[in-house]
């Protein structure tokens, strides 16, 4: 059973992040309003995570940096969904919506 | 080389140990990709945002099979503790009742095939360079546990880590205000 034995290898990782990219990716051009944006740019940066974590357990020689900069990329994922939640209460007040098609005051 | 990035070579059997870990870590990336499946293409916003939370938490269990405990549980507990509850919060706030779903009534009908052909040609790329390249594996030299990575964050990376907390700072600070303004 190869199968069970995936946890081992390096390529099941990356392609787990590449599909999380990929569902960001998807989302990001798919969705209508700003919080499905946000959620997904959040697929976005966790497949980076996941891709640094991957790298830290099978090639780095020092396998703290990897862990070191995954934290990192969750501070500024945290900090990012704080801002950008902000922002979004900010835009429904002045406008009553979030839809991304009803805020075009910058298009003329 | 596919021996060097998969360590054991040799699979196990289904009815040991390292069989159940397999199928564990199978149950671990089914629950991922369910939660972000859910998170995408669901059409209530609150939905989308437990769909996220489910997946994180399938991320969590992976960060656990790369020998990271400790950011199994940072996962945890920023991105499933806070994050999601941060955005459902987002939700609750700035949204109106009629509108909390994903807005898919006036788009055009293109748009969707075309976001999945994007995220699918984007994934077989990935996938394709992934699986292909020759990955060169260096020799490790230092340890996986989470004294390894304190006395890091408090030698070499210390410059990062006060850098990171100020931008946290700054954070705060910009979500107050920008919260804050136009209030009446």
């Amino acid at each position: 059973m190869q199968l069970l034995n995936l946890y081992n290898c390096l390529p099941t990782y990356l392609v787990i992040g590449a599909l999380l990219f990929a569902f960001g990716v998807y989302g990001m051009v798919v969705r209508r309003t700003v919080i499905g944006m946000l959620i997904s740019s959040e697929f976005i940066l966790a497949a980076a995570s996941t891709n640094f974590m991957a790298f830290n357990r099978f090639l780095a020689p020092d396998p703290v940096v990897g862990q070191i900069f995954t934290l990192f990329i969750m501070a500024i994922a945290a900090a990012e969904a704080a801002i950008a939640v902000s922002i979004m209460i900010a835009v429904y007040r002045n406008y009553k919506t979030i839809e991304t098609e009803d805020l075009v005051d910058l298009q003329g | 080389m596919q021996a060097l990035v998969c360590q054991p070579t040799a699979a196990p059997a289904l009815f040991s140990a390292e069989g159940a870990v397999g199928v564990i870590f199978l149950l671990t990336v089914a629950l991922v990709v369910t939660g972000a499946l859910i998170a995408v293409n669901a059409n209530r916003l609150v939905r989308a945002v437990a769909g996220l939370a489910v997946c994180f938490t399938g991320l969590a269990g992976v960060y656990y099979f790369l020998l990271s405990p400790f950011l199994a549980m940072m996962q945890m507990l920023i991105y499933v503790g806070a994050v999601s509850i941060l955005i459902a919060f987002g939700i609750m706030m700035a949204t109106p009742e009629e509108q909390q779903t994903t807005g898919m009534k006036h788009r055009s009908i293109l748009a969707g095939p075309l976001a999945f052909s994007v995220g699918a040609l984007i994934f077989a790329a990935l996938t394709v360079l992934g699986l292909k390249t020759q990955w060169q594996v260096f020799p490790r030299q230092g340890a996986f546990d989470i004294k390894a990575v304190g006395m890091s964050l408090l030698t070499t990376h210390s410059l990062v880590f006060e850098l990171i907390s100020i931008v946290l700072l700054m954070a705060i600070i910009g979500a107050l205000v920008l919260a804050q303004r136009g209030r009446n």
